[in-house]
């Protein structure tokens, strides 16, 4: 057992995946000398050369374009998207080509391309830095969205999004980057697109994903204070849904509340709203209930605190999927 | 209204009238077998295209993009690849997918709908058609990228259009081949119009001079000169092979023919411009060259003209064959491992189109 921030684990992983396979690349602005601007890619160009760690030119559709040739001749490249908002240059290649390819190809392509993104608020920056684009990406057939939550996950999850045969867009949240946990290296984990019940609870179940776990066990731990039994669902993966486990959580206790960062509006929580109503009618108490972001753009930082769903929001939707 | 007149830097080695020229750094070589051999391409190539053009007017083909009056550059270029090489295509590249031996009934299900793309590119080494403008640049940089890594003596050649080399991707790739030194050929038919746009709305200068300021080479060939295309190609790909880095080849051509079937070039382009270019026809040239230096006979041409017919016959025949596909197809390749959402989905509509077996 090592501890590990979330960033250095996303490291300790990339490298194990450098050291497997060869054929393994990592690509993108400053992932070289500087190890990206979060790190997580220190000392790995040091170690495997500048052939299999690149610093591309400044661009993000020539980053996934040029991956995805590099996949056509057998390569795994795992590609850096700096910050959420700088992806939408590359959103082009990423729904147009790399979702699309192998089908078009009758599966004689396969595309295994990773696209990571630093994703969510919370850090105080400037416009463009702090976005959720999530549900552009679950919305393309092709692809699968995952989304870690903590370092035990982050070290596994980013080996086995590298290991697939399908291009994964990889979400990590910035603000937990720091956060440290004990970390087993070589331990598998569990399946890329699995769920996992992160808390156990009577009385409602909350459905999160990336930097949203950390605060519902923070609203639950609160709440059971108060009495109330809170468990929490961390999704994982966002394409696919691992919907037997919610459904599980969900009939034990009646009522949900979907948590996320990004806007309510068009966003995640309302696929899941809708596929928890279908599987679950007759055990629900109440409706399904979302905490999210508002249909805004993201505000200025000194704004972000109202914005971002936090342990009072999501205890006042608990309260609210009682008062039915 | 005056045709666009080729400057004098075009690297050209047989005229319109099929004479045989000189160039100071282009030549090349042929037998009269080689010869005759493009000749018979740039027939066969043209025959499948009017057949596609007429199966598209008769209903069998939702869309067709015609390469008429690009014979030369495609066949010339495609001509000039080794076994090695990677093509990237765009939508237009049919005579390159026939030197690079794919069964053009493959390009014939894309535009019917069967599939959107059927073809195996790594049994050909001719990529999938790429229909986004541009796209297919940076998958061709990417690739010679991975061909450096792999030490191999290969190189890519992707080709794309002159409305193409407005977009963004095309102009990251040419950064990323400049500064990787990649070994990548980019191909630029100006065949003088992007749909409605004439050459004029999308640049100020020549186009293969834009590649000076990417730091690499760039050539104008005649397009429309298969031995010229060949020739420039060639050296263009050795270059790359040997490590030199990517090379612009503009082939000045003209499409003769509509954008697609669903275009009408009668509503923005004069019929002078289509006559001027109909003087500098790719095939005519080289039927005139084997004519008069007694390389090929009536029963030659006779002969090919015979072959072309066939091959339209049979293509005909198999295109209007073509079954279509079961509707569970949709749900196949998405993935390449499994996928629960798509399964769930996959089993609910059969279950669904079961529900209509045996019904009235």
């Amino acid at each position: 057992m090592t501890t590990l921030t979330l960033a250095k684990a996303l490291n300790e992983g990339l490298r194990a995946a450098m050291d497997a396979d060869s054929k393994v690349l990592v690509m993108g602005e400053d992932v070289g000398k500087l190890g990206g601007v979060f790190r997580v890619t220190d000392g790995l160009q040091k170690d495997f050369g500048e052939d299999r760690v690149i610093d591309t030119p400044l661009a993000e559709s020539g980053i996934i374009g040029t991956a995805i040739g590099l996949a056509l001749r057998g390569y795994r490249p795992v590609c850096e998207i700096q910050f959420d908002g700088f992806v939408f240059p590359a959103a082009d290649q990423i729904i147009t080509q790399l979702a699309k390819m192998p089908l078009r190809s009758l599966g004689k392509i396969k595309l295994p391309v990773v696209v990571r993104i630093p994703f969510g608020g919370g850090i105080g920056a400037v416009e463009h830095h702090s976005e959720s684009p999530e549900a552009y990406f679950t919305h393309t057939a092709g692809l699968r969205v995952v989304a870690c939550s903590n370092p035990v996950d982050a070290y596994t999850m980013i080996q086995d999004a590298v290991r697939c045969d399908d291009p994964v867009v990889f979400f990590e949240p910035k603000r937990r980057y720091w956060d440290k946990a004990d970390v087993e290296f070589g331990a598998p984990g569990l399946p890329l697109d699995r769920a996992r019940v992160v808390r156990e609870g009577d009385d409602v179940t909350l459905v999160a994903y990336g930097p949203m776990v950390k605060t519902c066990l923070e609203a639950a731990a609160a709440a059971e204070e108060d009495g109330r039994s809170i468990g929490v669902v961390d999704l994982r993966s966002l394409n696919p849904l691992d919907m037997p486990v919610v459904r599980e959580a969900v009939e034990r206790t009646g009522r949900c509340v979907v948590v996320h960062e990004a806007p309510i509006f068009s966003g995640l929580g309302g696929e899941i709203a809708a596929r928890v109503t279908e599987q679950c009618f007759y055990r629900l108490e109440a409706p399904v209930l979302r905490v999210g972001g508002f249909s805004t753009p993201y505000p200025p930082s000194r704004l972000e605190d109202h914005y971002l769903p936090d342990l009072d929001r999501i205890l006042e939707a608990v309260d609210r999927v009682f008062g039915y | 209204m005056t045709a666009p007149t080729a400057p004098p830097e075009l690297v050209q080695l047989l005229t319109p009238e099929g004479e045989r020229v000189e160039h100071p750094d282009y030549d090349i070589d042929l037998t009269a077998e080689e010869i005759r051999s493009l000749y018979r391409d740039l027939v066969l190539v043209r025959r499948v295209d009017l057949e596609a053009v007429a199966l598209q007017r008769q209903g069998e083909l939702g869309l067709w993009a015609s390469l008429l009056g690009q014979e030369a550059a495609q066949v010339g270029s495609g001509r000039a690849l080794t076994d090695a090489d990677m093509a990237f295509p765009t939508y237009r590249e049919h005579g390159v997918a026939w030197c690079r031996g794919v069964d053009p009934l493959h390009l014939l299900g894309l535009f019917r709908g069967v599939n959107h793309g059927g073809w195996d590119p790594y049994e050909h080494n001719f990529h999938l058609y790429t229909i986004v403008i541009g796209s297919q640049t940076l998958h061709s940089v990417g690739y010679a990228m991975g061909i450096q890594r792999d030490g191999a003596e290969a190189a890519t050649i992707v080709y794309f259009g002159d409305g193409a080399t407005s977009q963004g991707d095309v102009n990251e790739a040419f950064i990323w081949a400049s500064v990787f030194n990649a070994p990548v050929v980019f191909f630029c038919q100006n065949n003088q119009w992007a749909i409605s746009e004439p050459l004029e709305k999308q640049s100020k200068i020549p186009l293969y001079k834009r590649a000076s300021g990417f730091g690499f080479p760039g050539i104008r060939v005649d397009g429309n000169d298969v031995f010229a295309c060949l020739a420039v190609t060639r050296a263009a790909l050795r270059n790359a092979r040997e490590g030199n880095g990517p090379t612009l080849v503009e082939a000045f051509t003209y499409r003769m023919g509509a954008h697609t079937t669903s275009d009408d070039p009668t509503r923005y382009r004069v019929a002078d411009e289509l006559e001027a270019w109909k003087l500098k026809d790719p095939i005519e040239r080289v039927k005139a060259y084997l004519f008069k230096n007694q390389l090929a006979d009536q029963e030659f041409f006779d002969k090919i003209d015979a072959e072309a017919d066939q091959l339209g016959k049979d293509l005909r025949a198999r295109c209007l064959a073509l079954p279509d596909p079961q509707p569970g197809a949709m749900f196949d390749h998405v993935y390449a491992e499994p996928h629960a959402l798509l399964a769930e989905e996959r089993e609910q509509f059969t279950t669904y189109l079961a529900g209509f077996e045996g019904a009235q």
